[in-house]
C-alpha cells in the first residue's frame, strides 16, 4: 500500500467518521465457499474500539469527500476548507479485500459526497459493491449509504449487492432541513426510504436477495432545537412506516472548519445516550411513544436518570411488581430488569419460587430494581413511595467533559 | 454415601472426549460427584490403571448436552466437577434444572459458558493476521493469547471465513493450520514466528487513527470492550497513547477556532446537477437500461424496446424469452412470430409500431440444456416499471396495448383479470395517462390445445383489428 493511497485513506476515513452507524448485524448467515472470501455471523463483530469507545466493525470510508451540497452540519460541505480526495472504485475494493483478509473488518460501509450528479455517485458506489461480490467472491458485509436524490433504479440496484442500505434523515424537521441543508429535500428522503422499504418487503416475500439486513438512518442530535420527545416520535414513525431496522442518534460534534451557523461545543453525549435508551424502550420493552413522552419533562429526558426509571418514578402507583406473578409486560417496566433478565425470571418461576437472592443472580442491577419489586421473601415496604427515591437512584453527575 | 474416592485425570486443555468417557463410566458404576477427584494431568489416566468399562452414550436433556462443550474449554480447575454435579442432579430427577437459571450451580455454569462465549467472540474479533509470501503463494499467520482453551472451538469460524486462504493461528497452548482443505492442530506456537507487518498493517493503523473522533473520547467504554490485555497483539493499539494525548487539546482548539471564510463554490451547480441527471432521450434511457443489473441473475443482456419514437401504437409484452435474450431484440421468438402474423392479418404495420416488454431481462430455470421461461414476480415488475414509464413518455404513443396480465400489472400497478378487462382500457400511472387496450399475450395462444387454438387466434386477430381501428381514430 503506497503513500498516496494511505493519504487518501486518512482523508476519507476522517471524512466518514461522523456517521454513527457501524453495525455489521442482520445479514443472513453466510460462509465462504471454494474460491470465495468472507462470511457473516448474524450478530456482527466489533473488530476494535477507538478511544471514543465506539466500535470499528466495517471499513467506514467515503468514496470522495468532494461534494456539491452545502449542509451546514457536515464536515464535507461544499463551502468547507477541508482537504479533499477521491478513491477509485478499484482502490476501495482493494482496501476492503486486504483489510478483510487480515481480519481487521467485517466488511465495507461506503458513503460518498455527491460529485457530478447523484446518479453518477450512486453508480460508482454500486460498482464497488458489484466488483467485491462478482470479481472477488466477497461474502462479507456491505453497507451502502444510499443517495436519496439518485434515480430509483440505482437505489434498487444497490440493494442487489448490499446487506444494508441507509439514508440519513439527519435533521428531524423540514424547517431545520431547509435552514441547514438547503439542497436536501425531506420529501425525496422519505420517498426513497419508503421505496427501499417496499422493495425489502417484496423481496422477502418473493425470496429474493435485496438488502437482507434492512435499512437504517441517522439523525443528528443538538444541531437544531428539536426535543427528545419529537425525535423519539419521529423514530417510532419511521420504524412503523418504512420498516427501519435502526435509527442512529448522533450527537452533533464540532467539526474542523465548522460553519458559523452552528454551535461549536462539546457533543451532548449523555443526551444521545438517553435517546438510545428511549429508542430501546420502544423496540424491545413494549413502551409506546406516549409512554416514552411521559418519561420526559417538557419533551426532554432527564440526564441523571434513565428514561425507564424516570417513567417508573412518575408512575409509582403501578409498583411494586411481584416477580413471581406479574405479566411480562409489567416486568419489562421494572427499572434494572433488562429484557433478558425478564425472560429468565419467567423461565425460572415455572419451576421455583423466586427469592431476592435468586433475582440477584438474574440481573446485574438489583439496586435499581429493589424499590420496585416484590419477591417471595421481600417487599420494598414504603421505599417505592419515598420522596428521596429519585435522588438515591440517580447516577452521580457524570463528568461530561472530555476526560 | 460412602466409598473410596475415585481419581479421574483428564488431558490438559479442553478434554471433551475424556470427560464424556469418564462421565459414562462414573454413571454406569454409580459413583456420585462427592466421591470423584478430578484432575488435569499430562495423560488421560482414568480410574488409575483400570480401563473404564465400555458404556453407551448417556441420554441428557438438550440444554445440558449443549452446555458441556461450552464449559469444558474453561481454565477453572473445577469445571469438570461442576459439570458432573449438574449431570448427576439432572439424572437424579431434576430434569428441568437448566431451566432454573437462578439455581447457584446453574448460575455459575452459565457464567462460565458466558466467559467462553466472550473469549471466543474476542478471539474472532481481535485476532490479526499478517501476510507473508512463499514462492508466490500468500500465507496468513496470527498470534493470539486466549484466556481459555478455545483454539479448537474458535477455528471453524476462521475456516468458514477464510476458506480459500492458507493460514495458521499460533497460541501459547496449541496451534491450528488451514491449508485450504483441512484443519490440522499442532503444538504451541511462538510469537517470534509471526512474520513482520506490511504496508496494509500501517494503513490499518492510519485508518484507526482517522476514524477516531477526539471530541467523543471515552476511554472507559473502550477498555470495557477491548481490555488492555488484548492490546499487545493488535497493531492499531500502538496509536492509542498519542491519540489520547492529542484529543483534548485538539478538540479545544477546534471549538475555539472561529469558522474560516467559507470556500466559494458555485451553489447553483448542485441543483443543476440533480436536474440534469435524468435521461433526456430514449437513447439515453436505453443506455442506462443496457448497463443495468438484472434483478434476477442469469440474463445475457437487457432487451430494449424497438420501433419509432412517436409510433401511434405501442405493444407491451411480459419479458424477453430465450430467443429474445440471445438476439437482444423483443418479440423474435415463437410468440413474437405469432404476433407478427396476427398484426399483419389485422392490418398493423409492425415496423411502424413500438414493441417492448414490462420486464427487460429474461428470467429462466435451467432444465438440462433448455432454459425454461419463468414468470416475473410482482416485485420484479415494479422494479422495471420505472423504465417502462419513462420509455412510454419518450415514445408518446396514442394507444398502448397490454399483452397479457404482466403488462397490465406494469401499466396499472394492479392485478386486473384479463378475461374481464379485455378490450379498451384507460391506463393511468403517476402522471402518465394513456388510451389503452387489453388483450392476451401471444404465448398464451401457443400453450392452448390445438382444438382451441384456432378460435382463440381468431379472437386475438379480432382484438388487433379493433386496436388498428382505435389507432386510426386516435391518430386522425
Amino acid at each position: 500500500m503506497d503513500e498516496t493511497l494511505a493519504k487518501k485513506l486518512r482523508i476519507l476515513a476522517d471524512a466518514a467518521k461522523y456517521d454513527a452507524s457501524c453495525a455489521s448485524s442482520g445479514a443472513p448467515k453466510r460462509s465462504a465457499r471454494k474460491g470465495e472470501l468472507g462470511s457473516t455471523t448474524g450478530a456482527g463483530i466489533c473488530h476494535a474500539y477507538t478511544p471514543d469507545g465506539r466500535c470499528v466493525s466495517l471499513l467506514k470510508i467515503l468514496l470522495t469527500n468532494w461534494c456539491l451540497f452545502d449542509c451546514a452540519y457536515c464536515v464535507n460541505r461544499r463551502s468547507s476548507n477541508v482537504r479533499r480526495a477521491k478513491f477509485t472504485v478499484e482502490e476501495v475494493v482493494r482496501l476492503t479485500v486486504e483489510f478483510y483478509k487480515r481480519n481487521y473488518i467485517e466488511g465495507l460501509f461506503l458513503s460518498s459526497g455527491i460529485i457530478k450528479s447523484p446518479d453518477h455517485t450512486m453508480e460508482q458506489m454500486n460498482r464497488v459493491a458489484k466488483s467485491l461480490r462478482r470479481d472477488h467472491g466477497f461474502r462479507g458485509y456491505i453497507h451502502l449509504k444510499t443517495i436519496p436524490e439518485a434515480s430509483p433504479w440505482l437505489i434498487e440496484e444497490a440493494g442487489l449487492f448490499a446487506d444494508r442500505l441507509s439514508i440519513n434523515v439527519e435533521l428531524p424537521t423540514e424547517q431545520s432541513l431547509e435552514r441547514l441543508a438547503p439542497e436536501k429535500d425531506g420529501a425525496s428522503i422519505q420517498g426513497a426510504m419508503a421505496q427501499i422499504g417496499e422493495r425489502i418487503v417484496e423481496a422477502k416475500a418473493e425470496r429474493r436477495r435485496f438488502a437482507p439486513a434492512g435499512q437504517s438512518t441517522q439523525v443528528i442530535v443538538g444541531a437544531d432545537a428539536t426535543t427528545d420527545e419529537a425525535l423519539i416520535r419521529k423514530s417510532a414513525h419511521l420504524y412503523g412506516s418504512v420498516g427501519l431496522k435502526r435509527v442512529y442518534y448522533s450527537a452533533f460534534s464540532p467539526i474542523p472548519d465548522g460553519a458559523a451557523i452552528l454551535p461549536l461545543k462539546s457533543p451532548p453525549l449523555q443526551r444521545e445516550h438517553r435517546l438510545y435508551q428511549a429508542d430501546w424502550l420502544i423496540r424491545y420493552y413494549e413502551f409506546t411513544p406516549d409512554d416514552v413522552a411521559d418519561a420526559a419533562d417538557e419533551g426532554m429526558f432527564a440526564l441523571d436518570v434513565d428514561p425507564k426509571l424516570a417513567w417508573a418514578l412518575k408512575n409509582r402507583a403501578r409498583f411494586p411488581v411481584d416477580v413471581n406473578r406479574a405479566e411480562r409486560e409489567m416486568l419489562l417496566r421494572v427499572p434494572g430488569l433488562g429484557a433478558r433478565a425478564v425472560d429468565r425470571i419467567i423461565q425460572a418461576r415455572r419451576h421455583t419460587t423466586l427469592r431476592l437472592d435468586d433475582v440477584a443472580r438474574l440481573t446485574s442491577a438489583l439496586k435499581r430494581a429493589r424499590p420496585f419489586l416484590i419477591a417471595a421473601d421481600y417487599t420494598p415496604g414504603g421505599q417505592t413511595d419515598r420522596l428521596d427515591l429519585r435522588a438515591r437512584l440517580a447516577e452521580p453527575a457524570r463528568q461530561l467533559s472530555l476526560f | 454415601m460412602t466409598g473410596p474416592t475415585r481419581a479421574v485425570a483428564l488431558a490438559p486443555g479442553a478434554d471433551l472426549a475424556g470427560f464424556r468417557a469418564a462421565v459414562r463410566a462414573l454413571v454406569a458404576e454409580g459413583v456420585p460427584p462427592e466421591r470423584v477427584a478430578w484432575s488435569v494431568g499430562a495423560t488421560s489416566d482414568l480410574f488409575g490403571s483400570a480401563p473404564p468399562a465400555e458404556t453407551g452414550p448417556l441420554r441428557l436433556p438438550r440444554a445440558v448436552a449443549d452446555l458441556v462443550p461450552m464449559v469444558v474449554p474453561h481454565r477453572d480447575p473445577e469445571r469438570y466437577a461442576l459439570l458432573f454435579q449438574l449431570i448427576w442432579r439432572v439424572r437424579a430427577g431434576e430434569r428441568h434444572l437448566m431451566a432454573v437459571p437462578s439455581d447457584p450451580l446453574v448460575h455459575r455454569l452459565n457464567l462460565m459458558r458466558k466467559a467462553i462465549g466472550r473469549d471466543l467472540h474476542k478471539m474472532h474479533a481481535f485476532l490479526r493476521f499478517r501476510r507473508s509470501e512463499e514462492a508466490g503463494v500468500e500465507r496468513f499467520t496470527a498470534w493470539f493469547e486466549p484466556d481459555h482453551h478455545i483454539l479448537e472451538a474458535a477455528a471453524p469460524f476462521f475456516v468458514a471465513r477464510f476458506r480459500s486462504l492458507t493460514w495458521s493461528i499460533l497460541t501459547p497452548d496449541a496451534s491450528a493450520h488451514w491449508d485450504g482443505a483441512a484443519l490440522r492442530l499442532g503444538p504451541p506456537g511462538r510469537r517470534e514466528d509471526l512474520p513482520p507487518g506490511d504496508g496494509f498493517e500501517a494503513g490499518w493503523r492510519d485508518y484507526y487513527e482517522s476514524t477516531f473522533n477526539p471530541a467523543r473520547t471515552n476511554l472507559k467504554a473502550m477498555r470495557a470492550e477491548m481490555p488492555k490485555k488484548y492490546w499487545r497483539n493488535m497493531p492499531e493499539t500502538l496509536a492509542i497513547p498519542a491519540l489520547v494525548r492529542g484529543a483534548e487539546a485538539g478538540t479545544r482548539a477546534m471549538i475555539e477556532r472561529s469558522p474560516s471564510v467559507p470556500a466559494r463554490r458555485d451553489p447553483a451547480r448542485a441543483v443543476a446537477a440533480m436536474a440534469d441527471q435524468d435521461p433526456a432521450s430514449l437513447d439515453e434511457l436505453n443506455a442506462i437500461i443496457r448497463r443495468s443489473e438484472p434483478l434476477v441473475p442469469g440474463a445475457t443482456q437487457a432487451v430494449l424496446g424497438e420501433g419509432p419514437v412517436g409510433a401511434t401504437i405501442a405493444f407491451v409484452g411480459e419479458q424477453p424469452g430465450d430467443q429474445e435474450d440471445r438476439k437482444g431484440r423483443p418479440f423474435v421468438g415463437p410468440a413474437g412470430q405469432l404476433l407478427s402474423r396476427a398484426m399483419q392479418e389485422a392490418g398493423i404495420d409492425r415496423g411502424a409500431s413500438y414493441l417492448t416488454n414490462a420486464v427487460k431481462h429474461f428470467k429462466f430455470e435451467e432444465r438440462g440444456k433448455r432454459r425454461i421461461h419463468q414468470k416475473p414476480t410482482a416485485g420484479e415488475v415494479s422494479h422495471y416499471r420505472w423504465w417502462l414509464d419513462r420509455e412510454l413518455e419518450f415514445v408518446a404513443p396514442r394507444l398502448v396495448v397490454a399483452l397479457g396480465a404482466t403488462a397490465v400489472l406494469a401499466l396499472t400497478g394492479k392485478a386486473v383479470p384479463i378475461t374481464r378487462a379485455r378490450g379498451p382500457f384507460q391506463f393511468e400511472r403517476h402522471h402518465n395517462r394513456f388510451a389503452g387496450f387489453i388483450t392476451v399475450h401471444p404465448s398464451y395462444l401457443l400453450r392452448l390445445p390445438d382444438e382451441a387454438k384456432a378460435e382463440a387466434y381468431g379472437a386475438f386477430v379480432g382484438d388487433l383489428r379493433r386496436v388498428a381501428e382505435l389507432g386510426r381514430e386516435l391518430a386522425g
